[in-house]
């Protein structure tokens, strides 16, 4: 019924110059995501470049009047988990940045430091923490965020839901992991480890 | 006098949702880096 495939189906110049702004608009949203998903301000800055080369190659597949947002971290998220697969990722975080500011809850007698969230964040497994960033940060709702991630609304349900109560104990718990290097429970020693790996050592550390 | 409790300091959700919208938020507000900018004006051109 439907005529062949055209790859560039005619688009008007309004459409393409609504695209473009936008594609414009939406690169904030997908630098807060992605520096989100792999923590590292240059490497989430690289993924963002890599989004936009892509909504651009497929913007006659973008569908006027939707979500552009939803549908640029679609491509991000691919594009993070084929680099994921790559290794090139390592669930890095930036605590220079994070250590800039300090966030005071009310009544509260210790601040959450954001660094402590990232980094409390960052060691959630990788489609738990999407799902807590595009709920509880990118203000998606849970279909919205379902159809991002390819997966049941259920899903996302129970991935926000088991990404809370992990941060919600290492929170209260104090089991945020160190950013010194001294604790041999840290993330860090992880991240370590996992830097090894991908060097080829692979090699399991004593026991400090 | 409402019993000062010293119970251990929980966090609520409340917490540390604003925690992470606010880490979030922090990388919205940030200016774009004119990298980004350029790239699209290059994209722009070439196929315009």
């Amino acid at each position: 019924m439907s005529t062949a495939p055209n790859p560039h189906p005619t688009r008007s110049a309004e459409d393409k110059q609504a695209f473009k702004r936008q594609l414009t608009d939406v690169v904030p949203h997908l630098r807060a995501f992605a520096r989100g998903l792999c923590g590292r301000p240059d490497m989430a800055d690289d993924l963002v470049q890599e989004t936009l080369l892509k909504a651009w190659a497929a913007q006659d597949r973008f569908e006027p009047g939707t979500s552009m947002r939803a549908w640029t971290f679609v491509i991000l998220r691919n594009a993070y988990l084929t680099d994921m697969r790559r290794n090139r990722f390592r669930g890095e975080y930036d605590e220079a940045a994070a250590e800039r500011i300090l966030t005071h809850p009310a009544g509260q007698e210790q601040p959450i430091h954001l660094s402590d969230m990232h980094r409390a964040l960052l060691t959630l497994p990788p489609e738990r923490r999407e799902a807590l960033l595009l709920v509880g940060a990118g203000g998606f709702s849970y279909e919205e965020a379902a159809d991002i991630c390819g997966c049941a609304v259920g899903t996302i349900k129970s991935r926000v839901g088991r990404a809370r109560a992990a941060l919600t104990a290492m929170i209260d718990e104090g089991q945020i992991p160190e950013r010194s290097t001294s604790d041999p429970s840290a993330h860090r020693a992880i991240l370590e480890e996992l830097d090894d790996v991908a060097a080829g050592k692979g090699l399991s550390e004593p026991t400090r | 006098m409402k019993g000062r409790k010293q119970a251990p300091k929980r966090r609520t959700d409340a917490d540390w949702t604003s925690g992470l919208k606010q880490l979030y938020d922090s990388v919205i507000e940030e200016p774009i880096p004119d990298s980004f900018m350029d790239l699209l004006s290059k994209l722009d051109n070439r196929t315009s």
